[in-house]
């Protein structure tokens, strides 16, 4: 029942991750955060962008928060790659986290809340404008909590308390 | 130059831009601006541009000449310069530009920096991208770094190990001290990470699991760990909705099932964690669920008790309960893995999985609908086939043909009546028609001309169903076959199950006709409906409307309906005393090996009460038959005579007593079987059987091997391949008896698991001779389909020194060769 991580990767050559990537999208499409843990050409990022965006505007409240998504992959014609994305929409923004197929969804659900109450609380009420300006230190928030590919952090006044100082040394 | 526009600035004014063309205009003005600055080295703003760039890069526009302006700030002294350099190094660089080699060396400064910021942002990005080369390179500072007293550090150098084995495996050695020293940490935050890491060894090297397994004993550790988690109070940094560092946890249960698979030991120290974290978590939110949903994985996985099992099943069905969907969807979905392997479990949850078909959301329906169909069995056919019939109606499209064929297959499985097969068979037809496979008509129509008391009621409700639709082309050459076979049962209105419905020839005809002229028949219809109404020609009495008929479409367009029409009209013209011999009814069809073993077709309960012992599903194995058995797939599905037993030697009493040994045998887990029934076959293919040895002498010979030794008594088993079919294996026994006396009425019996099949031989005699002056020898024929390990009971009774003597004995040691 539980597969091996190594059976069941995105590309034939990259070792298998927890997190593929994470991405925070509007309604509209546009990209507010991208943040990759795998390899992958620009265009296969983007292709994966559209995708995803794609897959998640069309589902509302009676969905449930996960899906699978199959997708031909690019270089080899017989081969499909199985992935699934965890969503969760907060307001007019879509944080979406691309896991393996054998993963807790619940978990990495309660993953994506605890890190929009990180941004919550660094940005003080966050909005998406605040996201817009302050891309870099978006970034920063998602390198203290999530590493490689796995959380690292999931202390939420831990985090707080080094994005402060790190927000000192400026 | 003017200093270049604040980051701010850029962002407010690309936001301003109405059209994409605007956007695109004011970004290549300033990316203009920008490569211009780098040329000019401009160390101050440099980190400015590329921040602006990294914004442009993200909204999509290429920024590749940003590269090596990323690695210069990186290089720089000044933190803010280093973050943005790193920043940009992650979102621009990767393995695949050659540039990014050039970071190993700063990174390898910042590693060993004295700021820990510094040292983080550099573990960060060596973290996120660092290519082998790098990994290897810089492995020896990350594991230094592994050690430090900092926890901040120690979480991210933690992480960053992860990534390095993963790109570098065989690098993994050399963490192993660093590691052992993590887990006594208190931090959560490192705790979390070493779990992680420990997690991530233990997938990648077997060698390494078993280290951890018992030179470390890790599991009694992490149990530790564990408990305190759940046992300790409040506290406020980790807490999520009341529960302490929900994350941790669900990570050591996942480590947890990485150790206990398929270790014994390790289960077994891991099963009253299990059970408390189970039943003391709370359930309200969804944090509980997750780690409860952890734990089901967990348990499922490792080797643990039953009770244990069952208490995850029932977990899993109070998730079925509740109102977040995306519980009940994890739920249905852990319970489809599970179904095959504790189906009693399961199917207490059968009316609740049964509601969720009627969910809004398709996956769930999707989940909902296949574990139905793995739950459904003999007893509740009745009620799942209600509901199911139902969804059917209601679904989506594209659910249709999967439901349909599944329904087709558990009818057929599970049928308690020929009426309720062929009413439920209808029923499909006439919703989802357009939906059903393409074999699925000539299964029906096979399955119709078995049902011989049917027949009457069944083409009446086909001619009802033809009279309100002809669209769907299965059931419309379903119906149209039946006409053409039975029409005159139609017309006599003989019909003993309904009421009988006063039809016509001429209104028959008509429909008929009507079909053939449709815009809505197939090709393949037209031709059905045809040979319809040729067949009637020697079941009616108006042979000239048929004539008529039959002569206009000798000229249609249409060439396989021509080529069928002119053929008619031969029959007809030229050779006439041959019609009504070609058109008489058709004989009862034999079924064809279609999709395997499982699918021949039995009735039981309601119509044959005479045959008891089929209605045991696992008893069904042919240990209690030994004769009439089918080896090869072939075979009549004829109704179940009662069991013969054709060897003389065997007391008729010998079946109940086997059909008690199969109860006792732990059968492995396999598909759900369906009880395949031993049919009398014809005599000439035993005979062919036991006539030939069906010897085959592999290259690799398979070694005999001893099944029995005691009290005197020897059981030699030599194994050969039969030659037609290679999953059949070909034992014969070999009795010897070392005693002084002889042991008289031997009878040698065998069972084995349900996925095979057996058959037995008669023996040469049922006399073993004392002091080995002969043996007793008999052939044993093994179907193994599914190439499983071969396992076998056997029992033996002989009467020794005057006193009967029985024995039961486990044959295990079967040499791999001989089943696989």
């Amino acid at each position: 029942m539980y597969i091996s991580h190594s059976s069941l990767s995105l590309l034939p050559s990259a070792p298998a991750i927890q997190i593929r990537f994470i991405l925070i999208q509007n309604r509209a499409g546009k990209t507010r955060l991208a943040k990759w843990y795998m390899q992958f050409d620009d265009d296969e990022k983007q292709k994966l962008i559209e995708e995803v965006h794609a897959v998640v505007t069309v589902r509302d409240a009676k969905h449930t928060n996960f899906v699978e998504v199959r997708q031909k992959d690019l270089l080899d014609a017989m081969s499909f790659r199985n992935f699934k994305i965890i969503y969760r929409r907060y307001a007019g923004l879509y944080f979406c986290i691309c896991v393996d197929v054998t993963d807790n969804n619940l978990a990495y659900l309660e993953g994506i809340h605890n890190f929009v109450e990180v941004l919550n609380e660094y940005f003080h009420n966050v909005c998406e404008l605040d996201l817009v300006f302050n891309f870099y230190k978006v970034y920063t928030v998602v390198d203290e909590m999530f590493l490689a590919g796995e959380i690292r952090e999931t202390s939420q006044t831990k985090v707080l308390k080094q994005l402060l100082m790190l927000q000192s040394l400026e | 130059m003017p200093a270049p526009i604040r980051l701010r600035e850029l962002i407010r004014t690309i936001r301003t831009a109405r059209t994409q063309a605007e956007e695109r205009e004011m970004i290549q003005k300033e990316c203009a601006a920008i490569r211009s600055s780098f040329r000019e080295e401009d160390n101050t703003y440099r980190c400015r541009n590329v921040a602006k760039l990294l914004y442009m890069h993200m909204l999509g526009y290429p920024a590749h000449f940003g590269q090596l302006e990323c690695l210069k700030l990186i290089a720089s002294q000044k933190f803010t310069d280093k973050r943005i350099g790193y920043l940009g190094a992650m979102l621009l660089l990767d393995e695949r530009q050659d540039v990014h080699l050039l970071m190993t060396n700063c990174i390898k400064n910042d590693l060993n920096h004295s700021t820990q910021y510094v040292q983080g942002l550099a573990l960060c990005t060596l973290g996120c991208m660092g290519s082998s080369e790098m990994c290897r390179d810089l492995a020896g500072e990350v594991e230094k770094l592994l050690k430090t007293s900092n926890s901040y550090l120690r979480k991210k150098a933690a992480l960053c190990a992860v990534h390095v084995i993963r790109k570098v495996p065989e690098l993994m050695e050399m963490f192993l001290p660093a590691t052992k020293n993590l887990l006594s940490e208190k931090n959560h935050g490192v705790l979390h990470t070493s779990v992680v890491l420990l997690t991530e060894m233990c997938e990648r090297s077997p060698d390494m699991l078993l280290h951890f397994r018992k030179v470390w004993i890790l599991v009694p550790q992490l149990v530790r760990i564990l408990k305190n988690l759940i046992m300790s109070g409040y506290s406020p940094e980790h807490d999520v909705s009341g529960i302490s560092d929900p994350f941790l946890q669900v990570r050591i249960l996942r480590l947890l099932r990485i150790l206990g698979r398929s270790d014994d030991d390790s289960s077994e120290a891991m099963n009253d964690i299990l059970a408390q974290v189970a039943t003391n978590t709370e359930t309200s939110k969804n944090v509980g669920n997750a780690i409860l949903y952890e734990t089901v994985l967990t348990i499922m996985d490792i080797k643990s008790e039953s009770g244990l099992r069952v208490l995850a099943i029932n977990i899993l069905g109070r998730f079925l309960l509740n109102n977040d969907k995306n519980i009940r969807y994890v739920a249905l979905t852990s319970l489809l893995k599970t179904v095959q392997t504790d189906h009693n479990a399961v199917q207490r949850h059968r009316s609740t999985i049964v509601d969720c078909l009627k969910d809004l959301d398709v996956s769930i329906k999707r989940r909902a609908m296949e574990l139905s169909f793995a739950l459904v069995n003999g007893n509740n056919i009745r009620g799942m086939m209600k509901e199911l019939l139902y969804f059917l109606d209601s679904c989506d499209p594209e659910f249709k043909a999967d439901c349909a064929s599944g329904v087709f297959l558990a009818a057929e499985k599970y049928a308690p009546s020929k009426r309720w097969h062929i009413d439920t068979i209808m029923r499909v037809l006439t919703t989802a028609g357009s939906y059903v496979r393409d074999d699925s008509v000539p299964n029906l129509i096979q399955l119709i001309t078995n049902s011989v008391e049917m027949h009457a009621y069944t083409v009446q409700r086909l001619y009802k169903a033809l009279l309100d639709d002809i669209s769907q082309q299965p059931l419309v050459q379903v119906s149209s076959w039946c006409i053409g076979e039975y029409g005159d049962l139609l017309v006599s209105g003989q019909c003993e199950e309904e009421e009988p419905i006063q039809v016509t020839e001429d209104e028959v005809l008509d429909v008929l006709e009507g079909l053939l002229v449709s815009n809505l028949s197939t090709p393949v219809t037209r031709g059905y409906s045809l040979t319809a109404i040729m067949k009637l020609s020697t079941r009616f009495s108006s042979v000239n409307r048929i004539k008529k008929v039959v002569s206009i479409y000798g000229s249609s367009i249409d060439v396989e309906l021509q080529q069928r029409a002119v053929e008619y009209n031969a029959l007809f013209k030229k050779y006439d005393h041959m019609r009504p011999a070609l058109l008489e009814r058709m004989p009862i069809m034999e079924k064809t090996a279609s999709n395997g073993p499982t699918e021949i077709v039995q009735t039981n309960g309601e119509t044959e009460p005479s045959v008891p012992d089929t209605k045991h599903p696992p008893l069904v194995t042919q240990p209690a038959n030994q004769a009439n058995d089918l080896l090869d797939l072939l075979g009549g599905n004829d109704v179940v005579p009662v069991i013969q037993t054709t060897l003389p030697t065997k007391p008729a009493s010998a079946g109940g007593e086997l059909l008690d040994l199969l109860g006792d045998l732990s059968l492995s887990s396999g598909p759900a079987p369906a009880p395949s029934v031993p049919i009398s076959q014809p005599p000439f293919l035993l005979d062919g059987l036991s006539s030939q040895p069906l010897f085959n002498d592999i290259s690799a010979a398979i070694p005999p091997m001893t099944a029995y030794s005691k009290n005197g008594l020897k059981i030699e088993f030599t194994f050969e391949r039969a030659n037609p079919n290679p999953n059949i294996a070909v034992i014969t026994i070999h009795a010897t008896n070392t005693t002084e006396a002889d042991m008289t009425e031997f009878v040698f019996q065998a069972a084995v698991p349900k996925t095979f099949q057996l058959q037995l031989l008669s023996p040469s005699s049922n006399m073993v001779p004392a002091l080995n002056q002969g043996s007793v020898t008999q052939v044993i024929r093994v179907l193994n389909p599914q190439k499983q390990q071969l396992r076998m009971r056997v029992k033996l009774t002989y009467t020794h020194k005057g006193s009967p003597v029985q024995d039961l004995a486990e044959v295990n040691n079967f040499p791999p060769q001989s089943w696989q």
